[in-house]
């Protein structure tokens, strides 16, 4: 890393309105028990009709800010990951900006699905030297992105936005080592185009999520001298319970040092890292390493490791 | 020398076979395989077989039945 970076608060938000297996076994023909089953999701939560990708981000946004005692006037960047904006450009990070009450920050959009939200940490975790504060943002409606007649996408998604706020003078937690990474020989595996629905050919990605996501968490832990079985929480892209059972096993850590909500929030695609996180340490102090991981569109996955300080 | 065994082993490892299914049966039509398992079978047959599938060959294609299992086995010169 190239200066200190740490991790100050997390923040997210979750829109009200719960929608259930037997609600999506209606709408796609997919049985609800079978949808539990393969998926180990029992609910999604989906944005309310007046609601924008913006807003929702802005929601987890003030709630991060909140939790920190940081107002937004102290922010000196604003980074926002998401694969469902609902326009080309601008995309939401002005929007959030502005209803921040921000005029001259600069607020940059990560179009990046799945794993958008790790990349804003790593790139906020060496922009923190120059910027101070930055505010990592990711909102996610993809409710709206799916097409019932593709059943096997379309019980998977709910709609969330999570923050992190990081900072270059303290925190709870150091940024220690960050790797990224992109394959684009799959790209096709996973996409959402302009005014389209999302399409994934899901056993195509899990092959590779299987493979890359294990192999970037044991080269990061390798690389700072980190046991897996030191650290104290994985916390992931909420893609699949099954596959973070299939991670931890790689891994040879017991599958309950992974966090998951998957059940109560499906798949929120790049907001739901922060969403974990922010639930996570609702219920917990940090005491040992934490390793965040994120795979997706692009393809595009990778690790981040945090030290309690 | 058929690699059938082998991959028939690794298959009942990794998934809930009732009835073997043939060599040209598709693994994922019948639920033999999901996105759940088809992981475990790469892994198991790699340890099987003492070979590396690289990330680039990992498409479901490749393993759709036993017949093009082994057809793939045989590109990596095992």
């Amino acid at each position: 890393m190239s200066s200190a970076a740490y991790l100050q608060s997390f923040g997210s938000y979750v829109p009200a309105r719960r929608v259930d297996n037997q609600a999506l076994a209606e709408r796609t023909g997919r049985a609800a028990d079978v949808i539990e089953k393969t998926t180990g999701i029992l609910e999604r939560h989906y944005a309310a009709e007046e609601e924008t990708v913006a807003d929702l981000g802005f929601a987890a946004a003030q709630d991060c800010l909140t939790r920190a005692g940081v107002a937004a006037s102290g922010l000196g960047l604003l980074l926002v990951s998401s694969g469902s904006a609902e326009r080309c450009f601008p995309g939401p990070a002005a929007t959030i900006a502005a209803k921040l009450g921000l005029t001259s920050a600069p607020a940059i959009d990560l179009p990046i699905a799945s794993a958008g939200a790790l990349i804003g940490m790593a790139l906020a975790a060496d922009l923190v030297s120059r910027y101070g504060n930055i505010l990592v943002v990711a909102a996610e409606i993809m409710s709206r992105r799916i097409d019932d007649a593709d059943a096997d996408t379309a019980i998977l998604f709910g709609d969330g936005a999570g923050a992190c706020l990081l900072s270059r003078d303290s925190g709870f937690a150091r940024i220690a080592d960050v790797a990224l990474y992109t394959d684009g020989n799959f790209s096709e595996s996973l996409v959402l185009p302009h005014g389209g629905t999302l399409a994934m050919r899901g056993l195509e990605v899990i092959m590779q999520a299987a493979r890359k996501v294990p192999r970037a968490i044991v080269d990061l832990l390798a690389k700072n001298g980190v046991a897996a079985d030191d650290v104290q929480v994985f916390l992931m892209h909420q893609a699949n319970r099954n596959l973070l059972a299939k991670i931890a096993k790689e891994l040879k850590v017991p599958e309950d040092r992974f966090f998951t909500n998957i059940a109560s929030h499906g798949n929120t695609s790049s907001a739901s890292l922060l969403i974990a996180a922010k639930q996570w340490s609702d219920s917990a102090a940090v005491t040992g390493p934490i390793v965040f991981a994120a795979f997706g569109a692009g393809l595009q996955w990778g690790a981040l490791l945090a030290l309690p300080v | 020398m058929s690699k059938q065994p082998g991959i028939l082993k690794v298959i009942h490892a990794v998934a809930d076979v009732h009835q073997d299914p043939t060599e040209d049966e598709s693994l994922f039509a019948d639920g033999t395989l999901d996105s759940f398992t088809l992981p475990d079978l790469v892994t198991g047959l790699e340890q099987e077989f003492s070979v590396k599938i690289p990330d680039s060959d990992l498409v479901p294609e490749r393993f759709d039945t036993r017949r093009k299992i082994e057809q793939y086995l045989d590109t990596l010169g095992n």
